[in-house]
C-alpha cells in the first residue's frame, strides 16, 4: 500500500475519466457529479500522505519499476515524494475539488469534454510533482500542457484562441530544449556508470561547470518560462484572463507552482555551480517581476488580468527565496508557494464569482458590491488580505521568511528592494478593493445581485481557512518540508564555495517567530 | 551444344517479393472478370497477398546468413530490410483500406489501382534489401514508374494529371542523377556492390581523392535527396502530393520515403563509410535545411494535404537528423520513426478522406471547422495523429523524435538536436492550427456525407493502436530496431 498509493492518487481521476465516457451527454448534473466525486475522492487519497510522512529528507512512498528498456535508454516508473513535493500534491489535490465545484454554473456547453479535461489535467500535474525520473517528469510535463490548452481554447473569452497558442507553444519552446538538456544529462550519467533518468542518481553526477552552466540554462529557460519570470511572461495575463474560471484557478494555484518546483527539484541541486553563478541574473529578473507586475497591476482596468500581474509579483518572491538559498528562503519560498495557491486560487474564484453575475470583470463596471453582498464583500476582503500579507494570514509568513531569508544571504539589496513590493501589492489590491466593492452602488445593475449561494460559500470556506491555519499555525507546513530544503540548501552549496571550504547550514528552528540572533554561515 | 549450367537461386532471400509479384499478376488477369462496383474485392484480395507477404517477413527475421542473400550478393534480406519490408507492407495495407471509399466516389475506380500498389511494394522492397547498386536502381525504377502512373490516376481531375506529369518529369530527372552517380562509382571502383566498394575504398585509400568517386557519390547523394523530398530536392512534394488521389498521397508520404531512406542508409553507411567526415557535414545542412524549409512554409498552408506534404519534408528532415548521427542509436530512431511515420501519417490521411467530398472539395483546414464536436470520435482519433506528428508525449511521434534526437547527442551535434526540437516547437502551429478548427471554431457544415466504411474503420483502428501502443510502451519495438541495424556497423 505504501508503494502503490501514489501511483493510485495519481492515475484515480483517469478512472473518472473513463467513467465519464459512459454518461450520456445530456446528464450535465451527472457528470459534475461524477467528476466532483472523483475528486473528493482523489483528495481523501491523497491524506494518508500525510499521516504517514516521515519528517526526513529521504523520498518516501517510492516506487520504482522498469518501465522502458531499449539501446542504451533505462527509463524507469520511479515516483515518490519528498517534503517539498508533499505539500504540492497536498495542495493539487485540494484545490481540485473546489475547482470543479466552481463549475456547477459557469459551464453550459460540452460539460462532459469540460470535465475529462479537468481530470486529465489533474492526472497531469499528480504525475509531474511525483515523477523521479527525469523522462517521466517531461512526460507528464508535456502531458499538462493538452488538457489546459482545450481548456482555454474551448471554454475561453474572447481572445481565446490567441491564449491557449500562445500558452501551448511558448511553453513547448522552453521545454523541448529541457528535453534536449536532459537527454544529454543522460549520457553523461552512462559514461559515470549508470544509465538511469532517475535524479537520486543524477544528484550525485559530478558535472564539469562550464557544461552545467548549458544545462542549467536550458532547464532555467523551461521553468522560467512556467513560473512566470520576466521577462518570458507575457503568455500569463492573456492565459489567465481568457481562461474559464476552473482554467484560471487551476493555472494559478498549481501550474505556476511547477516552474518553481523544477527549479527547486531539478534546475539548482542538479547545477549548483551555474545556479551560483546565475542567481544575481534571476534573482534581477525575480525583483524586476516584483515591481514592475505590481506596477503594472496597479494600472489595470480588468479585475482578472490584475490579479493575473499579482501572481508574477508573488512567484517574484518565491524565486528569490529560492535562490537566496538558505533553510529561511527557500522554506519561505515553498511555503509562499502553498500560500500564493491558496490565495491567488481564492482570488481567481470570486473573479469568477462576479463575472458570473455581470459578464464583466471591468473595475469601472462596480463599486459598493458590499452592501449589496456582505458575505462576498467579507470574504473577499479576507482574502486580499491574505494576498497582501496581512500578518494573521498565510501570506505573511511566506513572505516575512522570504525577505528574511534573501536579506540574509548574497541578495541583500535584492531583498530591501524586494520589501517595496509589499508596499506595491498592498496599493494595487487595496485600491481595486475599495473601488469595486466601497464607494456608492450607483451602477443599476449591481443593485440587483444576488449574495454567495450555499455551493460558492462551500468553496471559500476551506480556502479562507487555510489562510487562517496556515497564516497562525504554519508549523506542520514547514516542519514536514524542512529536512527536504536542508537537502535542497546542502545540494545548493556543496560546490557553491571552493572545494576546500565548508558551510555549516543551522536548522531553523520549528517556530516562526523571528529567531534570536540572524543565523551566520560558520 | 554447351550446357548452361542454371545459377541458384535462393528464393528465401526474395520471398516477399516474389509473394507480391504473383499476386500482382493475377490480380491484373483476376480484375478482368470482376465488375465496375466490385472492385473493391480486389482490394481484399491484395491485402491478402500483403499478409501472407508479412507472414514470409516474421518468418525471415534472424534468418542464418545463407538463407539471407540471393542473386550472388545482389539481395540481402538481413533484419535491417526485413524491418523496412514490413514499414512498406502496413503502408500498403493502410493505403488499400482506406483506398476503396475514395476511388469509388471519384469515380477513378479502376481496378488496376491494386496491382501497381503492390508493384510499388515490390520496388520498395527490393531497394531495402539490395545490395548492389543496380538493384538499388531497380527497384526504385519498378517504385517510380508505377508511383507516376498512380499520382495521376484519378484520370478526370485536372490536377491529378499536373500531379502525375510533374511526378514523372522530375522524378526521371533524379533518376537520371542518380545513375550517373552510381555509374561514376563504378568507373573509380571497378564494382557494383556495395560490399565490395567499401572493401575496394579501403584497400586503396587513394580512391578517396579520386574526383570521380566524390562526384559519384554528391550525384547519388542528389537522387536520393529528390527521393525522401530533402530540401532543396523537395519543390516536386506539394504539388504531386496535392493533385494525387489522397489516399495514393498516404501511400506516396510513407513508403516511398522510407526506401529511400533505406537505400540511402545502406548506399552511404556500408559503402562509403571513408566520406563519413565529408557526408556527414553534408548531410547536416540537409536535415537542417530541410526542417526549417518543411515547417516554415507548412506554416502557410490553406490546403490540408499541401500542409501534410510540407509536414513530411519536415519529417523527412527529422530523420535525416538520425542519419548525421551515425550510430546505432540515430539509426534505430530512424527505422522506429518511418514505422510510427506510417501509422500517423496514413491515419490522419484517413481522416481527411472521410472529410473530403467529390471532386477534392473540403480539403481547407477551415473546412474541419466544429468537427470535434459533431464527430466527437473521429475527432479524437484525429487529435491523436495531430498530437504524435507534432511530437508531444505520450505519442509515437514523440518516441520516434526522442530517439532521433538522442542518437544526434550521443554522437556530439548538440545543436542539430537544438534546431531539431526547436523546428518540432514550431511544428506544433500548423498541427495544433487543425485541433483549433476542430474544437475551437463553430461548425459551418454538418458533416453528413460521412461514411465510415469498415476498410477505413480497420485502417483507423490499426492507426490509433500504431500511435498509442509504441508511444507508451515502446521496448518492444525500439529493440526490434536496435536488432534490426546493421551488426557491426557501429
Amino acid at each position: 500500500m505504501n508503494e502503490t498509493i501514489l501511483s493510485l492518487m495519481t492515475f484515480l481521476p483517469l478512472v473518472g475519466v473513463l467513467l465519464l465516457f459512459f454518461v450520456p451527454k445530456e446528464s450535465h448534473n451527472q457528470q459534475r457529479g461524477l467528476a466532483l466525486g472523483i475528486t473528493i475522492l482523489t483528495f481523501l487519497v491523497s491524506l494518508p500522505l500525510v499521516t504517514g510522512f516521515q519528517t526526513n529528507a529521504e523520498f518516501q512512498f517510492v516506487k520504482n519499476v522498469p518501465w522502458i528498456a531499449a539501446g542504451p535508454f533505462q527509463m524507469h516508473y520511479h515516483v515518490g515524494i519528498d517534503g517539498i513535493s508533499l505539500w504540492l500534491v497536498i495542495l493539487t489535490t485540494f484545490i481540485m475539488p473546489l475547482a470543479v465545484l466552481s463549475t456547477w454554473t459557469a459551464v453550459e456547453e460540452k460539460v462532459k469534454e469540460y470535465m475529462i479535461c479537468l481530470l486529465l489535467l489533474e492526472v497531469g500535474m499528480l504525475g509531474a510533482f511525483i515523477s523521479l525520473d527525469l523522462f517521466l517528469f517531461y512526460i507528464f510535463w508535456e502531458l499538462m500542457l493538452i488538457p489546459m490548452y482545450f481548456i482555454i481554447g474551448i471554454w475561453g473569452g474572447k481572445q481565446k484562441i490567441y491564449a491557449a497558442i500562445k500558452f501551448f507553444i511558448y511553453t513547448m519552446a522552453g521545454s523541448v530544449l529541457m528535453l534536449v538538456a536532459l537527454i544529454f544529462l543522460y549520457f553523461l550519467n552512462v559514461k559515470a556508470g549508470n544509465p538511469t533518468f532517475s535524479i537520486t542518481s543524477l544528484y550525485n553526477l559530478n558535472i564539469d561547470p562550464a557544461v552545467q552552466t548549458w544545462l542549467f540554462l536550458a532547464f532555467a529557460f523551461s521553468f522560467a518560462i512556467k513560473v512566470p519570470l520576466f521577462p518570458v511572461h507575457t503568455w500569463l495575463p492573456l492565459a489567465h484572463t481568457e481562461a474559464p474560471t476552473a482554467g484560471s484557478v487551476i493555472l494559478a494555484a498549481i501550474l505556476l507552482k511547477m516552474g518553481t518546483y523544477g527549479y527547486v527539484r531539478f534546475a539548482v541541486p542538479l547545477f549548483p555551480d551555474a545556479a551560483a553563478k546565475f542567481t544575481p541574473l534571476i534573482a534581477t529578473l525575480a525583483v524586476i517581476g516584483i515591481i514592475y507586475a505590481a506596477l503594472v497591476a496597479m494600472v489595470q482596468e480588468d479585475v482578472k488580468k490584475l490579479v493575473a500581474y499579482s501572481s508574477v509579483a508573488h512567484l517574484g518572491f518565491v524565486m528569490l527565496g529560492i535562490f537566496a538559498l538558505n533553510q529561511q528562503g527557500v522554506a519561505g519560498g515553498m511555503l509562499q508557494m502553498l500560500n500564493h495557491g491558496v490565495s491567488t486560487g481564492a482570488l481567481f474564484l470570486i473573479v469568477g464569482f462576479i463575472y458570473e453575475r455581470r459578464h464583466t470583470r471591468l473595475i469601472t463596471d462596480f463599486g459598493g458590491l458590499s452592501k449589496q453582498m456582505p458575505v462576498f464583500a467579507t470574504i473577499f476582503m479576507i482574502v486580499t488580505l491574505s494576498s497582501i500579507g496581512l500578518p494573521g494570514t498565510n501570506g505573511f509568513v511566506g513572505e516575512f521568511l522570504v525577505l528574511l531569508g534573501s536579506f540574509e544571504s548574497e541578495l541583500r539589496w535584492y531583498s530591501i528592494i524586494a520589501s517595496s513590493g509589499v508596499i506595491l501589492s498592498a496599493v494595487y489590491m487595496l485600491w481595486m478593493f475599495q473601488r469595486v466593492m466601497f464607494g456608492e452602488l450607483d451602477n443599476p445593475k449591481n443593485q440587483t445581485l444576488k449574495d454567495l449561494n450555499a455551493r460558492e460559500i462551500a468553496i471559500m470556506v476551506p480556502l479562507v481557512i487555510m489562510i487562517f491555519v496556515m497564516g497562525v499555525y504554519p508549523t506542520p507546513f514547514l516542519d514536514k518540508m524542512a529536512p527536504a530544503i536542508d537537502k535542497v540548501v546542502q545540494q545548493g552549496k556543496t560546490r557553491k564555495v571552493a572545494a576546500n571550504a565548508v558551510i555549516q547550514i543551522p536548522v531553523i528552528p520549528q517556530a516562526v517567530e523571528v529567531p534570536a540572533a540572524p543565523q551566520t554561515i560558520k | 551444344m554447351e550446357t548452361f549450367a542454371m545459377p541458384a537461386i535462393n528464393f528465401a532471400a526474395i520471398m516477399p517479393e516474389t509473394v507480391l509479384s504473383i499476386v500482382a499478376m493475377v490480380l491484373l488477369l483476376v480484375n478482368v472478370f470482376v465488375p465496375t462496383e466490385k472492385k473493391a474485392y480486389l482490394g481484399y484480395l491484395s491485402l491478402i497477398g500483403i499478409i501472407v507477404a508479412f507472414a514470409t517477413v516474421v518468418n525471415g527475421w534472424n534468418a542464418p546468413g545463407e538463407l539471407q542473400s540471393g542473386f550472388s550478393g545482389s539481395v540481402l534480406q538481413d533484419n535491417f530490410s526485413l524491418f523496412f519490408k514490413g514499414i512498406f507492407l502496413i503502408s500498403a495495407a493502410l493505403s488499400i483500406l482506406i483506398s476503396d471509399q475514395y476511388m469509388e466516389r471519384e469515380g477513378c475506380n479502376q481496378g488496376e489501382l491494386y496491382p501497381l500498389i503492390l508493384f510499388a511494394t515490390t520496388g520498395m522492397m527490393l531497394m531495402a534489401s539490395g545490395t548492389d547498386l543496380m538493384v538499388i536502381f531497380l527497384g526504385l525504377e519498378v517504385l517510380s514508374v508505377a508511383l507516376y502512373i498512380l499520382a495521376g490516376f484519378n484520370r478526370g481531375n485536372r490536377k491529378s494529371n499536373e500531379a502525375g506529369l510533374k511526378y514523372f518529369l522530375l522524378g526521371a530527372f533524379s533518376t537520371g542523377f542518380l545513375l550517373y552517380g552510381m555509374a561514376l562509382t563504378y568507373g573509380a571502383t571497378g564494382t557494383t556492390k556495395i560490399a565490395k566498394i567499401a572493401e575496394f575504398i579501403s584497400q586503396n585509400s587513394i580512391v578517396t581523392l579520386n574526383p570521380i568517386l566524390i562526384v559519384g557519390m554528391l550525384l547519388m547523394a542528389v537522387g536520393f535527396s529528390f527521393k525522401i523530398a530533402a530540401a532543396p530536392f523537395h519543390m516536386w512534394t506539394p504539388d504531386v502530393y496535392e493533385g494525387a488521389p489522397t489516399p495514393m498521397t498516404a501511400f506516396m508520404s510513407v513508403g516511398p520515403k522510407a526506401a529511400g531512406f533505406a537505400a540511402f542508409l545502406r548506399v552511404f553507411i556500408i559503402a562509403l563509410p571513408a566520406f563519413t567526415p565529408q557526408w556527414s557535414s553534408l548531410l547536416w545542412i540537409l536535415a537542417v535545411l530541410t526542417m526549417t524549409v518543411g515547417n516554415i512554409t507548412a506554416l502557410y498552408q490553406q490546403n490540408i494535404k499541401r500542409m501534410l506534404a510540407y509536414s513530411s519534408i519536415a519529417h523527412a528532415g527529422y530523420v535525416l537528423v538520425g542519419f548525421v548521427a551515425d550510430n546505432a542509436v540515430g539509426t534505430a530512431g530512424v527505422m522506429f520513426y518511418m514505422l510510427s511515420y506510417a501509422f500517423m501519417n496514413i491515419g490522419a490521411f484517413a481522416i481527411i478522406i472521410l472529410v473530403g467530398r467529390k471532386g477534392e472539395e473540403n480539403n481547407n483546414v477551415s473546412d474541419y471547422a466544429g468537427f470535434g464536436f459533431k464527430h466527437p470520435v473521429l475527432g479524437l482519433v484525429m487529435s491523436i495523429f495531430l498530437f504524435s506528428l507534432a511530437g508531444i508525449p505520450p505519442a509515437a511521434g514523440f518516441i520516434g523524435k526522442f530517439y532521433l534526437f538522442s542518437g544526434a547527442i550521443q554522437a556530439g551535434y548538440i545543436w542539430l538536436a537544438i534546431i531539431g526540437v526547436l523546428n518540432s516547437a514550431v511544428s506544433v502551429y500548423y498541427y495544433l492550427r487543425v485541433m483549433v478548427y476542430m474544437y475551437m471554431k463553430d461548425p459551418v457544415e454538418e458533416f453528413d456525407w460521412f461514411k465510415v466504411t469498415p476498410s477505413i474503420a480497420v485502417c483507423l483502428l490499426l492507426a490509433v493502436a500504431g500511435v498509442l501502443i509504441p508511444g507508451m510502451f515502446p521496448a518492444y519495438i525500439l529493440e526490434v530496431a536496435q536488432k534490426a541495424v546493421l551488426p557491426g556497423l557501429f
